[in-house]
């Protein structure tokens, strides 16, 4: 015979056990996974122009004081490289600076303020590649977040949450394109997000704003009558590191196998 | 509830049971899953406006033609024309409120960005117009002798 007491007991027990993990699955409902599938926004993609490309700069000086990175500070959002292939098949690769100043001469700039000098008869090839975050479909650097500060909205961009990022640095070790870098006014992970604040009020970003040249440009690929749309879907484009299987969303014309 | 086998599951309990609670506080109303599901959306759905809400600073040259339609028309006609105003004069900020927040650079460095010559053939860069800034009058500010709206004028003449 069971008695009241232990009945009571026994039953307030299992509820109380039941209801735990009804709880945690409270949090993870499955119908919040399929939440609103948001196809008909858009999908941002730049597109890069590397022959375009002369190499001024002004593109990484109006992106950091646009998105306020400070400008002595050697890290930013966006920077351009330039490559250097020599007659002996040698290439040479520098961004003083991240090119803020641009390239004002033509040593490379190897380190400790020295400068490699490279005749003119010597180039093969020489260019430019503005290189910015890639805003990748499959962004490790989302995956490897621990507490969601990193994350994708559904037009495609990667955002950061500077009030929610515990800086533990994971996504900048997890970014295979080197585009994070700690912030040194904010202390947390900081990239570039397409000026997430201009796009979304049909601006275009500041770096496409500041290129005289044409060589960077940002649009929708979702609409088939985007300009760039047009030139990813018919033309031979190229992205960074295919084979990290990240499905980068920033596309090249001009792409070079010297370039990584 | 005697039972020394009991015992630890109540405390088990009890710890997940607080867990549960703090994370009840801890966590923003709005944080959870966006479009992209939990991989990739498992976020602040708030800290996406904050984005948008970011200050826009450069205007575009759009803005500055409303006040300065002869500025804008003169370097419209002039080889400089896909430079926008706030390359060299500075973002916009709030100009015209605070006509002193623009940062205008007149500086040989500005101009030696693009008319360093570089013998890059294989870039845009091959085929604009270049010096070599240590030997063409060095000491002097571009402007001296160019005009940035229109290059192929007279410029400030000292
Ligand atoms: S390029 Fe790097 S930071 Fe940008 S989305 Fe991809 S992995 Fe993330
Ligand atoms: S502004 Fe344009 S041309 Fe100049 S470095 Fe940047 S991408 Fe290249």
């Amino acid at each position: 015979m069971i008695s009241r007491r232990s009945f009571c007991k026994k039953s307030l027990l299992i509820a109380g056990g039941l209801a735990i993990p009804l709880s945690c699955l409270e949090l993870f409902d499955p119908k919040r996974l399929l939440a609103e599938k948001d196809d008909t926004g858009a999908r941002w993609v730049f597109l890069v122009d590397t022959r375009k490309c002369v190499g001024c700069g002004f593109c990484v000086k109006g992106c950091k004081v646009e998105n306020e990175v400070p400008y002595d500070a050697n890290v930013t959002r966006t920077w351009v490289e330039r490559y250097i292939v020599t007659k002996d098949g040698k290439t040479h690769i520098d961004s003083p600076k991240g090119a803020r100043d641009g390239f004002p001469n033509k040593g490379i700039d190897i380190g400790h303020g020295r400068l490699e000098e490279i005749k003119d008869d010597d180039i093969e090839k020489a260019f430019f590649v503005p290189k910015l975050c890639n805003q990748c479909d499959n962004p490790p650097c989302v995956q490897v977040c621990p507490v969601g500060a990193t994350y994708q909205t559904a037009d495609g961009v990667v955002l950061v949450d500077r009030s929610w990022c515990i800086g533990c640095g994971y996504c900048i070790m997890g970014c295979p394109y080197g585009v994070r870098f700690f912030h040194p006014v904010f202390h947390v992970a900081e990239k570039c997000n397409f000026c997430y604040h201009r796009i979304t009020k049909g601006m275009q970003t500041a770096c496409v704003d500041s290129c005289a040249f044409g060589a960077r440009r940002v649009g929708n690929l979702r609409d088939p009558e985007d300009p760039v749309t047009r030139v990813i879907m018919t033309e031979r484009v190229n992205v960074l590191k295919e084979e990290y299987g990240t499905k980068p969303q920033v596309f090249y014309l001009g792409l070079s196998k010297e370039v990584k | 509830m005697k039972s020394h086998v009991w015992r630890p599951l109540v405390v088990v309990l009890v710890v997940i049971a607080l867990v549960l609670v703090a994370r009840k506080f801890l966590v923003p109303a709005d944080f959870g899953v966006g479009a992209r599901g939990y991989m990739y959306g498992w976020h602040r759905a708030g800290n996406e406006q904050q984005w948008k809400d970011v200050k826009v600073k450069y205007k575009t040259a759009a803005f500055c033609k409303d006040c300065h339609p002869d500025k804008y028309d003169e370097m419209k006609e002039s080889p400089h024309r896909n430079i926008n105003c706030e390359n060299c004069h500075g973002p916009a900020l709030n100009h015209p409120d605070d006509p002193r927040s623009l940062t205008i650079d007149r500086s040989r460095e500005l101009c030696a960005r693009c008319h360093t010559r570089l013998p890059y053939p294989n870039s845009g860069r091959g085929v604009m117009k270049g010096i070599d800034p240590t030997t063409h009058n060095v000491g002097l500010d571009c402007v001296t002798c160019h005009w940035p709206h229109d290059p192929r004028k007279e410029g400030h003449k000292r």
